[in-house]
């Protein structure tokens, strides 16, 4: 029987060797300081705008859209918002007012809030963030850290021409 | 004059690299954990409007196409930047890819990403070509805003 090694005190110590390790560990660390980014969150707000309308039947319920006009300067800053006749300068809580006043505060199913579309009318070089405000102040508002949904059924009236 | 002393009395002072090489290893795997390749598809000449009501979907869609807008009216897809006229035919090429892969158009989704300053015309045209094409879901995308109102 062939007898085993025994550790003794002349064993040679191995050493490994760490510097190629920590050379590529501190190359990575470094690649991905350089990549590191920051990215605010992003978010959608859906809208269902088919070219033809559905097949199916007309839904009883559903009322007509609430006409929105956003109009804009040679600039393409906003101009005025305007929802059916009634002018409301620039401001964007006056909208939602409006909106809210023409729902009121009942949601779910069967509401006036569900069964009311919105339809943005927008001059063709209004700056896009303009739209982005206008659909916010319809689609809801946050109070407390919660979001308070108001109308989700949004689209867009015909392409104004541009000029 | 002062003698120095020999080297075979000054031991190893090697330092403990230990925590060191622990502190590296977990900022790295920190930074591999929060690395997004997804955002590969978001463009810096895009500035996204901002919006308090903007949250990412709590089920992303499956189906995507992303479309980016510049201020300048200039298309982002693909990867590639085209013009308006050029973006008809990359969305024809795109539906017969996903009519290849037996998915029905409807239930695509085409994000939107503008510009803030792009004008809204461009942005509707770009909207009616996907239309034409046969796409009807569309999603408008914004930067989250943190501040209450």
């Amino acid at each position: 029987m062939r007898p085993r090694n025994t550790t003794s005190a002349g064993d040679d110590k191995i050493d490994l060797q760490m510097t190629p390790m920590i050379d590529i560990v501190f190359q990575l660390l470094i690649f991905f300081i350089m990549t590191f980014k920051i990215v605010a969150q992003e978010g959608d707000f859906s809208i269902k705008m088919p070219q033809k309308p559905s097949a199916g039947p007309p839904n009883p319920n559903q009322l007509p859209p609430i006409q929105v006009r956003l109009s804009a300067d040679a600039n393409g800053q906003l101009a005025g918002i305007q929802v059916g006749q009634r002018p409301l300068g620039r401001d964007f809580g006056a909208l939602r007012a409006e909106i809210l006043g023409i729902i009121g505060t009942e949601r779910g199913p069967g509401s006036i809030a569900e069964n009311t579309e919105v339809e943005l009318d927008c001059d063709y070089n209004l700056h896009y963030e303009y739209v982005i405000d206008a659909i916010t102040h319809v689609s809801g508002y946050t109070q407390g850290g919660k979001v308070m949904k108001m109308i989700e059924k949004i689209k867009f009236a015909r392409q104004r021409p541009p000029g | 004059m002062r003698i120095r002393p020999k080297r075979d009395d000054l031991g190893d002072a090697e330092g403990d690299m230990t925590p060191m090489i622990d502190m590296t290893f977990q900022l790295i795997a920190f930074f591999m954990v929060i690395i997004n390749f997804s955002e590969a598809e978001v463009s810096e000449a895009v500035q996204l409007p901002a919006s308090q009501l903007a949250q990412p979907p709590e089920i992303p869609p499956e189906n995507v196409l992303t479309l980016q807008l510049t201020a300048e009216g200039q298309v982002i897809f693909g990867g590639q930047m085209m013009d308006m006229q050029q973006i008809s035919g990359a969305l024809s090429r795109e539906r017969q890819i996903l009519q290849l892969s037996n998915t029905p158009l409807a239930e695509v989704t085409v994000v939107v990403r503008a510009d803030r300053r792009a004008k809204t015309g461009v942005v509707q045209e770009l909207i009616s070509k996907c239309q034409d094409i046969g796409f009807e879901r569309f999603a408008l995308r914004a930067q989250q805003e943190t501040a209450d109102f």
